[in-house]
């Protein structure tokens, strides 16, 4: 960029704005403003032309005045003019003129584009640059429409400087992100990933910020640019510091372009091809080692750029999530920093550390750690970090070291910070439910909680104590015994003494055999804390007086004393009145039968989602614990409280919660989850309100819409035609949260030999990477079958929610007998067909139960549903069904008949499938067999 | 109750922070947590002297905490409370405030303030103790607060002090000689208007000030009569004065009235005549404020025509509307001009028009003009296009002037002095009566 030379200084500018510095007040600074303004206005409408230098001033002048926030409403033509000169400072001024003050409704904007345009097609370097720069300052539609075509081509043009090339490339990003519609890459796609190959280090650096958002739209169309990136990668890397010379940043190789590399990887899955896999791995393992280095300077600035480069190459390797060997390491890596000095460390340390938590391969890992993230809990300083080790804790809590993990937080509860203590309360509450070996334990810990920090503990708690208290019979008498002896310190808090009236009003007996808790004393141990109490906590200990009258007749006299005193039955809370003008008649009238089935036991609750997952979730929204976390937690929260209904040996037998660790590996519902873990998702089906996610596809056998998938935060819908051997399917995603997805990507991918059998071109519908909360946005999938298959697809989906990573794999419900084309035919057409196809392998014959009732009308339907003719009247039997089509492939056409035969008696079906080809007939016996 | 006291610069620093009361701290401890009473003093700067926007009302309510501030010049005077207080009493107390450090030192300017530093917390541990105002008459403060060294006073004088300061004539002291009796008395008045384009009065009111300047020895007795309607409606009943018809015209409906607490309430109220013991020297006897039958000195008659986009012709006339014999001062018209001028051509008869830029006006000022005489301005204002299309507001011309004569009609009709002590009547004293008239807002649309 040309220096502005000393004699360009501009005095009546400096002058102008040493004045306004020397304002004393603000009167004083309008009054001289309003001068400088009419002084402006006057040149301007002066009759003699001005030169460009006094225009220049001017103009800066009513920059400087507009940017103290005052308006300006002239001024606009001269800025235009300065565009056409030829020194660089008077257009260089016009232009920071235009990008600040001019908005895009202007009408001077077709002037300014004009001058724009001559400046693009100028061979000056300095004035594209200058033009490049306003139009990414204004960035508006109009400025979109009338260079989006130009920027491309300069972008990618041979002969364009490197400097141009830059800010090319971040102009087309600017405009992309503005209006995406208007920046049609096309042709350019594969010419704009090459120069990710680019000589010069800022060109790949501002190409790689335009790529990676391109490729987060249209992930396909990019995909070329994995390798490069990888191989660029690899080179940085490799390099030694001085190799790199302008680009080297205090020792560190390129670590801007370093760390957008990484970045840019993260939005695809690891690499399929085994070469650029292995040098990606090499690059991490690289990058890993280097920490390990003693470092080259001592300067803040080289750990710092040594650290972003560590921190971005172990987020992509939590993303890939498939290098154990990797991820163990990063864990390690990650370790040394929770005892760095610098706080900012320890913060991310532990903040990717939650998310590495949640893979199956490094949450030994990060166990290992745990003396130094309670040691953080205690003594750090910073109530942030503090927050994330609290976070991490929650996060790597399971069987093994719950005890202590709990423990630690309670402990930690008593000096923690007003702030978080809340979400602390329901984290603790949540960890000892969910790995609760014995119920004792359990409950001292609740009422510990309570203890410690009662006013945090909300309502949810102490009411999914009682919960499971009442559900579980064997720990009632343990947690009758233990609330009275809370009861009995001096002063307890309120929500002790609710849980306490509670228990011992249901099973206050349990206890009453010793004679320091005998009836009477519970009694008055529970009276003497009424009077300290709110109303709720109140009407709450009359209920339990009530109770306590059916359990123990000895009190009666002294309860009835009790609700028969002015305090209660003229109580000036309607409420209480109510309570104990009823109760009091009802213990007086009724006889004990009565008395005893009106004030019976409570009946076990039924089973549901943990009052205190969906507090936790509402209160941290996304926050710091993934969903996957919490769909575990529900789980096996579930499997808590179904205890009682399958035995309750379940919690001590090891292999369901071995199980449940592995699941908590894979996303919540994958299409692949193992079966053991099916068992469990069955169980507790009723509480998620989700089929399993086998049955999720074979509700789509026979029908082409409905829903693919659901959970609390993403809902799949689908919606899907065919014709011939071609298929288009529309996935509509939607939002059932009230916060953004961002970075919002999904991926088909065929495995195996499926790559062969299936085509398919996806295409996204202008589809924004971010989801908004409660929108819904649409994609497109166009399927092609080539030949015949058996597999279904896979769908990805990725996005984050809030900070944690969502990842999901979805089985497309795409089979083979979509591609079906019905063929109607007579009766003795179809038998000489059949005999046809009868070698033996051509055959394929299921019997078996039938899962559904043996309704003609369903039955028929579902036959249709799958995509063959039904023939009425071929078959001699009229209960039978025979139907007829032909499967288009690409490769080529598979014609086949069916025959099912369902038996009402032995509520069996036989179902026989005959077809040319005798993959397709096992295929699509297997297909229809779980539909009846 | 005020809980504190605090005076700014235009920069916003402090320059006299008292606190009278804890609580205005604590009620931003919990906003903002931190140090107490820098956070009240940080609030008032932040929301109101920074403002971005301009802070127009003068109570601020921040963190349920109010601030009532005045402005004089660049300084800021901020009084602070936490309670529900009277909003009026506040701002009685920050206006004696100021009377009584311009009595002290002179105009209040940063300089002054920054120079009287020690002299100010002394008089704001004076005249305001734990936040209730005590006596903030001048004459009283300058007895025992002086701003000349430390002169030790005899027991004597310090006894005298207390029991006038505590006494039931707490504003004047005894035993003051003079051998000239003499008495000063002004009339102040200063006349708002706003008229519309065709010379219709949209709003019209004169709020004036009766001042006095005494030097009468001993502790006289003082009575005062003006042409107030109501006595001498009540006279003209009893039928002393000669002619009702002419006494009628002659006096004034005054709307409301206040006092300088020398004046005998009671006395008012049941005869509605005003006598009292004043106090020495310079003092304000009443502030009074009338809507009726105003004396317009001057009428502005403004011809505004837009010549095309880039054209403004301006004519304005004034007109001068009482006796001839008499003669207005100081006269200054501002016509405000589009934002958007780039030249002014003027031309006027009499006196100096220019073309302030730095105040988008054309400022056009007469030394002198008689009653009766009319003069002319006309201006040719240039514009320059501009690309918005917001109309000018034209805002109303305005004018400033001095009058010889009370706008609202009040004549001063006696002003006696009794002394049964000492040997000196009525007549022995020297009056002096002096009638001004002043221009507040004085406005026509155009």
């Amino acid at each position: 960029m040309p220096a502005v030379s000393k004699g360009d200084g501009m005095r009546g500018l400096a002058v102008f704005i040493s004045d306004i510095r020397n304002c004393k007040s603000k009167e004083a600074e309008i009054k001289r403003i309003n001068k400088e303004l009419a002084n402006i206005r006057s040149k301007f409408k002066g009759d003699k032309a001005l030169d460009g230098y006094s225009k220049k001033k001017y103009v800066c002048k009513l920059l400087f005045i507009f940017l103290l926030g005052h308006d300006i409403d002239f001024g606009h033509m001269e800025a235009v003019n300065l565009l056409s000169s030829n020194k660089y400072t008077e257009k260089q001024i016009g232009y920071l003129f235009i990008s600040v003050l001019v908005n895009s409704n202007s009408e001077l904007i077709r002037l300014i584009n004009n001058a724009i345009k001559n400046d693009l097609s100028s061979r000056n370097p300095t004035f594209m640059c200058l033009a490049l720069h306003c139009i990414a300052n204004v960035g508006s539609r109009e400025m979109a429409e009338a260079f989006a075509g130009e920027i491309p081509r300069i972008l990618v043009a041979g002969d364009t400087m490197d400097s141009v090339k830059q800010s090319a490339a971040l102009c087309l990003l600017r405009l992309y992100k503005t209006s995406p519609d208007l920046v049609l890459m096309g042709e350019w796609t594969s010419r704009v990933v090459h120069l990710l190959n680019d000589q010069h280090m800022g060109v790949v650096t501002a190409a790689i910020s335009l790529i990676t958002c391109l490729s987060q739209k249209n992930p396909d169309e990019f995909k070329t640019c994995v390798s490069l990136a990888v191989s660029r990668l690899s080179r940085i890397v490799s390099s030694a510091s001085t190799d790199l010379q302008d680009y080297t940043y205090y020792f560190v190789p390129a670590p801007w372009l370093s760390c957008k590399l990484l970045r840019l990887l993260q939005c695809y899955p690891p690499p399929e091809d085994g070469a650029v896999k292995g040098r990606l791995v090499e690059c991490l393992e690289t990058i890993l080692n280097k920490a390990q280095e003693p470092p080259k300077s001592k300067k803040v600035q080289h750990s710092n750029a040594k650290n972003a480069i560590l921190f971005e190459a172990i987020s992509l390797i939590i993303h890939y999530d498939s290098e154990p060997n990797l991820l163990v390491r990063a864990c390690n890596q990650l370790g040394q920093f929770l005892q760095h000095r610098e706080t900012n460390l320890r913060y991310l340390a532990l903040e990717s550390m939650c998310t590495l938590a949640s893979s199956e391969f490094s949450h030994e890992a990060v166990k290992t750690h745990i003396e130094t993230v309670i040691n953080a809990l205690k003594t750090e300083r910073d109530v942030s970090v503090r927050q994330r080790a609290a976070d991490l804790l929650y996060a790597m809590c399971d069987r093994s070291n719950a005890k202590q993990i709990v423990a630690e937080m309670l402990s930690y509860l008593e000096t923690a910070d007003y702030s978080i203590r809340e979400e602390m309360v329901l984290k603790v509450a949540i960890l000892a439910e969910k790995y609760a070996v014995d119920y004792s334990w359990y409950v001292d810990t609740i009422l510990n909680l309570i203890r410690i920090a009662g006013d945090y503990v909300s309502e949810e708690v102490w009411y999914r104590v009682i919960q499971i208290v009442i559900n579980r019979d064997d720990v009632q008498g343990y947690a009758a015994k233990t609330v009275f002896e809370a009861l009995q310190a001096p002063a307890c808090h309120e929500n002790m003494v609710k849980v306490g009236g509670y228990i011992l009003g249901e099973f206050g007996n349990l206890i009453a055999g010793d004679p320091r808790s005998s009836p009477l004393v519970q009694f008055n141990l529970l009276h003497s804390k009424f009077h300290l109490c709110s109303v709720p906590t109140r009407a709450l200990l009359l209920s339990a007086y009530i109770k306590f009258i059916n359990l123990f007749p000895e009190t009666k006299s002294t309860i009835q004393e009790v609700l028969r005193s002015d305090s209660q039955i003229r109580n000036s809370d309607v409420e209480l009145q109510q309570r104990a003008v009823e109760y009091l008649k009802l213990s007086s009238i009724a006889s004990t039968d009565v008395l005893a089935t009106v004030l019976e036991e409570m009946p076990p609750f039924p089973e549901r989602e943990s009052s205190i997952l969906a507090k936790l979730k509402k209160k941290k929204g996304p926050g710091a614990v993934s969903v996957n976390e919490l769909e575990e937690g529900k789980r096996e929260g579930g499997e808590l409280n179904g205890g009682g209904e399958r035995g309750g040996d379940s919690s001590s037998t090891p292999s369901p919660s071995a199980d449940l660790l592995g699941l908590r590996a894979g996303p919540p519902v994958t299409a692949a989850a193992p079966s053991a873990g099916s068992l469990l998702v069955d169980v507790f089906s009723e509480a998620v309100k989700q089929p399993s996610p086998t049955a999720f596809l074979r509700l789509f056998v026979c029908k082409n819409n409905g829903v693919l998938f659901e959970n609390q935060l993403l809902q799949i819908g689908i919606k899907s035609e065919y014709r011939q051997n071609l298929g288009r399917m529309y996935l509509f995603y939607g939002n059932k949260t009230s916060v953004q997805f961002v970075t919002f990507t999904t991926t088909v991918t065929c495995p195996g030999e499926l790559q062969s059998h299936i085509l398919h071109i996806h295409t996204w519908n202008s589809l924004e990477p971010l989801i908004e909360g409660g929108a819904q946005v649409q994609q497109v999938i166009n399927i092609e079958c080539l030949t015949d298959f058996s597999d279904a697809p896979l769908l990805n989906i990725k996005f984050r929610y809030g900070g944690a990573l969502q990842n999901l794999t979805l089985k497309l419900p795409v089979t083979i007998n979509k591609f079906f084309q019905p063929t109607e035919m007579a009766s003795h057409d179809f038998f000489q067909r059949w005999k046809q196809l009868s070698l033996p392998q051509q055959e394929a014959q299921k019997i078996f139960k039938a899962n559904h009732a043996m309704d003609t009308e369903v039955l028929k339907a579902k036959l249709l549903g799958l995509g063959m003719a039904l023939l009425e009247n071929v078959d001699p039997n009229p209960e039978n069904f025979v139907c007829a089509g032909v499967i288009q492939t690409k490769a080529q056409q598979v014609g086949s008949l069916l025959r099912l035969e369902p038996n009402a008696q032995a509520q069996m079906y036989r179902l026989t499938v005959r077809s040319s080809k005798d993959t397709v007939s096992k295929r699509l016996c297997e297909l229809l067999a779980e539909q009846f | 109750m005020i809980g504190g006291l605090f005076i700014y610069n235009h920069k916003g620093e402090v320059l006299i922070s008292r606190v009278y009361r804890d609580d205005i701290g604590w009620a931003l401890i919990s906003s903002t947590g931190g140090r107490s009473r820098r956070n009240a003093v940080d609030a008032f700067r932040v929301n109101v002297i920074h403002a971005r926007q301009q802070v127009r009302s003068p109570v601020t309510n921040i963190a349920r905490t109010s601030f009532f501030h005045v402005k004089r010049s660049n300084i800021w005077l901020a009084a602070v409370t936490k309670q529900n207080v009277n909003a009026a009493m506040v701002f009685e107390f920050l206006y004696k405030m100021c009377d009584v450090m311009t009595a002290y030192f002179g105009k209040i300017s940063e300089e002054n303030i920054k120079n009287n530093f020690v002299l100010i917390y002394e008089l704001l541990d004076e005249i305001l103790d734990f936040g209730y105002p005590q006596n903030s008459e001048t004459g009283a403060l300058k007895t025992f607060i002086t701003q000349q060294g430390i002169k030790s006073q005899t027991k004597e004088e310090q006894s005298q002090i207390t029991s006038q300061v505590t006494g039931q004539i707490g504003w004047r002291r005894e035993g003051i000689k003079y051998r000239r009796n003499e008495l000063f008395l002004d009339v102040l008045e200063s006349v708002n208007l706003l008229m519309s384009p065709q010379g219709q009065v949209l709003s019209a009111h004169v709020s004036g000030r009766v001042v006095m300047k005494s030097y009468l020895s001993g502790m006289p007795e003082c009575k005062f009569g003006m042409n107030d309607k109501i006595v001498i409606d009540k006279q003209g009943k009893g039928g002393t004065t000669d002619d009702s018809g002419k006494s009628g015209k002659q006096s004034i409906a005054i709307d409301d009235c206040t006092f300088h607490q020398c004046v005998r309430l009671s006395k008012f109220d049941s005869e509605r005549s005003i006598s009292f013991i004043p106090p020495d020297g310079e003092y304000e006897l009443m502030r009074y404020r009338t809507t009726k039958d105003i004396i317009l000195p001057f009428r502005v008659i403004p011809l505004v025509r837009e010549v095309g986009r880039t054209k403004l012709e301006v004519k304005v006339v004034i007109k001068s509307n009482f006796k001839p014999s008499l003669l207005a001062q100081k006269i200054e018209v501002r016509i405000p001009t589009p934002l958007n001028t780039s030249g002014v051509q003027v031309i006027c008869m009499k006196g100096k028009a220019k073309y302030k830029a730095s105040e988008n006006a054309i400022v056009w000022k007469i030394k002198r003009m008689a009653g009766m005489k009319e003069s002319q301005i006309s201006a040719e204002i240039e514009l320059l296009p501009t690309n918005d299309k917001k109309k000018w507001a034209r805002p109303p011309i305005s004018m400033n002037f001095e009058v010889p004569f009370a706008p609202s009609g009040l004549k001063v009709r006696y002003l006696k002095v009794f002394e049964p002590k000492l040997n000196y009547s009525d007549h022995d004293v020297i009056k002096w009566v002096r009638y001004i008239g002043r221009s507040g807002i004085y406005e026509t649309r155009c």
